[in-house]
């Protein structure tokens, strides 16, 4: 049998019991490997669940810094009977199996290497307490794969000493049972050779490693957002939660006020409602939400869309249809967004690739509501809502100013400044609007969801209702421009393919990107950022003979756009498609890609009759 | 129609209030409702509530869901803005627009059908989350706007125009309301306009989660015989369980006429209401008493109105929250943004 032998580029994956406190162990493992300059990309697959359930962490040990998802494992972690058959049979031949031999089982294969460690049976001579059992079982775990993986002990104990300042009972016992667990694998695993081993490099740079939740959450915070309605739904949720204790921190007076409210509200109806309402008071608002909830707030955002009020969503997708695979990933939201609601009725949609992006257009998002007061969707996803990712810092710019739109003042009015509130006064289609309470005799208006002049009045007459329907369209095109622009990458060699991605696909599509190249297939690249699309998108397809869209849904939702919006021949977009659940991989990409490519270059088959 | 506003023209003899408007300026659009509509009585006792309240119009925020009732913002106080948002779904509105900025006065109109059917929901959580508000319910037991259907407030057993039964039993908006946390509970009657305007300004003083059940008929589709929303059903069996009176931010220097009939309650904001009551056994300061009153009454086929329940001390949403003084939709970046260097340290945390 030949043993995979690989140095800081490998998979190993954690298969765990829900609720065991396996979670923070893992993390651990992660970050001292991060430490020690050598990139990870981690994934969490959880159940839908809080106890009990199987639960995986899998962790790509990436010196190259790909953070998508490579498929297959190297070494398994098993300490979970329920998945054993299964996780066993996942390993690559030649990888390796790690598991508490503490009730030794046959794992019925030949080609991998297991390692047995009795952890629980040394915990329970250990401790005495059941709770300090458990706990101590990871950590145990966590030193004897540190050990065997030359993973660092130092960076291992730095990050206990920061997570348990002025805690030092409990450093104490982790600190000891690190160290018994690197001791019990340096005496009694020595003989099993693992051929993954961790060396320090320096190729994390200042980079960070968070989740796209808690950046999204910042990114409020950053924005202005001051009132937050929600209701909770998985993976969605971490954001209000987020954005609360960020707030607490960072925006209470020394005497504990809040200048911020927060409402958990009794559904995503009431949440985007209590949104608006303050949208339209002034107030930069947003919700969390994830497809089931969009689904129930499409009335509402019908209403804001046609009476112009902004307001903000962070929808965190995950599987659908209906409740769909609630803790799978998916970008499987975009038609019921980009359409949501009866009549015409259009929304703008920003497409974060990670989680900077999460912080960057949340902050964004806010800015675009205001200026073009409408509803806008940030389309964030499980992939990178709930799992922690290396990226670039956040960054902001001090001399950065909200963008709160075209708000006109007492002062604007007592000067005589015309208001319409439903005109477009300044040729962008983007009308000015009052705030209530601004003037006693000038600037109040009536807003309403039924249709009305350009005064706000209501009318039933069709050229009324014409003038803002034409306006609301014509406002779309100056979203387009002032959206975050499509990241466009050539390739090496000049082609006549190109290749469309957005939101959470991008790490892997780099990785794919570079795979094909080296099997000299080129492709330009264009990351798309934002709904709707400019010219340049189209351009862009034009420029191709066949354009690939790669993407995490069934029916190939952004190429169902794009042809619907650019009004493209669809015999150029090629759908490239992922969608169960799990995170794209670059080899799944390039793979069908591939396929594609070769199809592509047969002559068309005879027809016979 | 609506889009007919009413002349501006002032008549110079119009008095003023302290503020300095005259009762027009409280005035809105023409109102496009059946002649006799309960609703616009309301409208008309919303008006002289705000002018002898001395409220500067453009300082209330008057918000509304779908159906006739919900119509009538547009028919009072032109200069105050307003939201007709969709059916049901007032109280998140308002809610969220209360918390963008505290400073306003929050003036929720909606029908029976708009808050006891599809809007029950956010009825029942404005009501236990204390949203600062006065919420008013033009309840006339029929969809107005849709033309004659029973709404959820119809009594069971009462009649349509069309001669069809109820066969369900009522929601009671009042008692839920009681039951749910409101601090200021009322019920009024669209044709006692004197009953009516100081429910009104008491729930514009009160600062908590105000509501009242306005009982307005629908003379278009529910004010035949054998309905129980009809005008002269309601006169009939209406039991007004006390007057109030209400002096605006003014301890009151009347002399007390006999013992045990007048009732003064000081609000949190300094002024006062006076009850006088009508049914000796009512205390409008207990919930429980409330609960059983209305119960009682209702079971005998009475309709109760007055103020049924008040609390003075409670504490609304903003206070619940915490919230700094004056309005989050005027802080601005230096109160808002925590800035870069804090962002340093928070990225130097991730790493
Ligand atoms: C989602 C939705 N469903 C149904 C309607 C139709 N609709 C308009 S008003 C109304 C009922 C209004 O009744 P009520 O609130 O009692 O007011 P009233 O007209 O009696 O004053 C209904 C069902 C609507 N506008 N929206
Ligand atoms: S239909 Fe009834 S509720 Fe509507 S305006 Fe006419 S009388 Fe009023």
């Amino acid at each position: 049998m030949k043993r995979i032998e690989s140095t800081n580029d490998f998979v190993i994956k954690f298969a765990n019991i829900n609720g065991s406190g396996s979670a923070s162990a893992n993390e651990l493992f992660a970050r001292a490997i991060l430490r020690m300059g050598v990139p990870v990309a981690p994934r969490n697959i959880f159940p839908s669940n809080i106890q009990g359930l199987p639960t995986w962490y899998e962790l790509r040990v990436t010196e190259a810094g790909w953070l998508g998802r490579r498929g297959g494992v190297d070494m398994m972690v098993a300490m979970n009977p329920q998945t054993w058959a299964q996780d066993v049979k996942e390993i690559e031949p030649g990888g390796y199996l790690f598991y508490d031999s503490t009730k030794p089982i046959d794992c019925g294969r030949s080609d991998i290497t297991v390692i047995g460690m009795p952890a629980t049976a040394i915990c329970n001579g250990t401790y005495e307490d059941a709770r300090q059992r458990t706990l101590f079982k990871n950590i145990l775990v966590l030193g004897a794969l540190a050990e065997l993986m030359s993973v660092e002990l130092a960076a291992i104990e730095q990050l206990f000493a920061e997570q348990y300042k002025g805690k030092e009972k409990l450093l104490d016992g982790n600190v000891r049972a690190l160290h018994a667990g690197a001791s019990f694998a340096r005496e009694h695993l020595g003989q099993h050779q693992v051929g993954l081993k961790v060396k320090r490099a320096d190729q994390v740079g200042n980079r960070i490693f968070v989740e796209g939740n808690a950046a999204s959450a910042l990114g409020m915070v950053y924005g202005g957002a001051t009132v937050c309605a929600w209701y909770p739904i998985t993976p969605s949720s971490s954001v209000a939660e987020g954005f609360q204790s960020y707030c607490k921190k960072l925006r209470s007076t020394e005497d504990g006020e809040a200048k911020y409210a927060i409402v958990q509200a009794e559904d995503e109806i009431a949440s985007v409602g209590m949104i608006l309402g303050a949208g339209w008071n002034g107030a930069r608002a947003f919700t969390a939400t994830s497809g089931p909830g969009v689904s129930l707030m499409t009335e509402f955002l019908g209403f804001g869309y046609f009476a112009e009020v902004p307001f903000t969503i962070i929808n965190v997708q995950r599987g659908g249809p209906s409740t769909g695979m609630p803790t799978r990933t998916q970008q499987a939201d975009l038609l019921a967004c980009a359409y949501a609601s009866h009549g015409d009725t259009k929304h703008v949609m920003l497409f974060p690739e990670d989680p900077h992006e999460c912080f960057e257009f949340s902050a964004t998002a806010l800015d675009l509501a205001d200026r073009l007061q409408t509803p806008v969707f940030v389309m964030s996803d499980l992939d990178i809502g709930m799992n922690q990712r290396l990226c670039e810092p956040f960054h902001w710019d001090d001399a950065r100013r909200y963008d709160r739109g075209k708000v006109l003042s007492a002062a604007d009015l007592e000067a005589g400044k015309e208001f319409a509130r439903y005109k477009d006064l300044d040729g962008d289609s983007i009308p000015y609007r009052t705030l209530p309470g601004t003037h006693p005799k000038l600037g109040s208006y009536f807003t309403r969801g039924s249709t009305h002049n350009a005064q706000a009045v209501y009318s039933e007459a069709g050229s009324d209702y014409m003038y803002i329907s034409d306006r609301l369209q014509r406002k779309f095109q100056t979203a387009a421009k002032i959206a975050p622009q499509p990241a466009v990458r050539a390739a090496e060699k000049p082609t006549r393919l190109g290749v469309i991605y957005y939101g959470s696909t991008a790490p892997s599509m780099d990785e794919a990107l570079a795979s094909l190249a080296a099997d000299d297939i080129h492709l330009d690249a264009l990351r798309m950022r934002a709904f709707p699309f400019p010219q340049s998108v189209k351009d862009f397809i034009l420029a191709h003979d066949a354009v690939f869209v790669v993407e995490q849904n069934r029916d190939g939702q952004l190429r169902t756009l794009l042809v619907n919006e650019l009004e493209i021949d669809p015999a150029r977009l090629r759908k490239v498609l992922h969608f169960d659940g799990t995170p794209i991989t670059a080899r799944f990409i390039a793979a069908a890609i591939t396929k594609q490519v070769h199809e592509l270059a047969v002559s068309p088959k005879e027809v016979k009759a | 129609m609506t889009y007919i506003a009413k002349p501006a023209l002032h008549h110079p003899t119009l008095t003023k209030n302290k503020v300095g408007y005259t009762r027009r300026d409280y005035e809105g659009r023409i109102s496009t409702l059946c002649a006799g509509c309960g609703h616009d009585s309301i409208s008309a006792a919303i008006i002289q509530a705000c002018w002898e309240l001395d409220i500067a119009p453009h300082r209330v925020a008057k918000m509304s869901g779908i159906g006739c009732s919900s119509k009538t913002p547009d028919y009072f106080l032109s200069a105050s803005h307003g939201l007709n948002s969709v059916h049901g779904r007032m109280p998140s509105c308002l809610t969220g627009a209360s918390l963008a900025n505290r400073e306003l006065l929050y003036l929720g109109v909606s029908g029976d059908g708009d808050s006891a059917s599809i809007g029950l929901g956010q009825f029942a959580h404005a009501m236990r989350r204390g949203v600062p508000m006065v919420y008013i319910v033009e309840n006339n037991g029929v969809y107005g706007l849709t033309k004659g259907q029973f709404s959820p407030t119809a009594d069971k057993g009462s009649q349509s125009k069309k001669g069809a039964m109820n066969i369900d039993s009522a929601v009671d908006l009042v008692s839920l309301a009681l039951q749910l946390g409101a601090s200021y509970v009322a019920r009024g009657f669209s044709g006692d306009k004197a009953q009516l305007v100081p429910l009104i300004k008491g729930a514009m003083r009160h600062g908590g989660a105000a509501f009242i059940d306005v009982i307005s008929p629908c003379v278009a589709f529910n004010n035949h015989a054998g309905s129980t929303r009809s005008y002269d059903h309601v006169r009939e069996h209406n039991q007004a369980l006390n007057r109030i009176d209400f002096i605006d931010l003014a301890p009151e220097a009347k002399a007390e006429p006999g013992a045990g009939e007048l009732l003064s309650l000081p609000q949190a904001d300094g002024s006062l209401l006076h009850l006088r009551k009508l049914h000796a056994a009512h205390d409008p300061t207990s919930r429980l008493a409330a609960m059983t009153t209305i119960q009682t009454l209702q079971q005998q086929g009475e309709l109760p109105t007055g103020l049924l329940y008040v609390d003075a001390q409670a504490r609304n949403l903003h206070q619940q929250l915490k919230m700094v003084p004056g309005a989050l939709n005027a802080l601005d970046e230096a109160a808002l943004c925590p800035g870069g260097a804090q962002l340093e340290r928070i990225n130097a945390a991730l790493r």
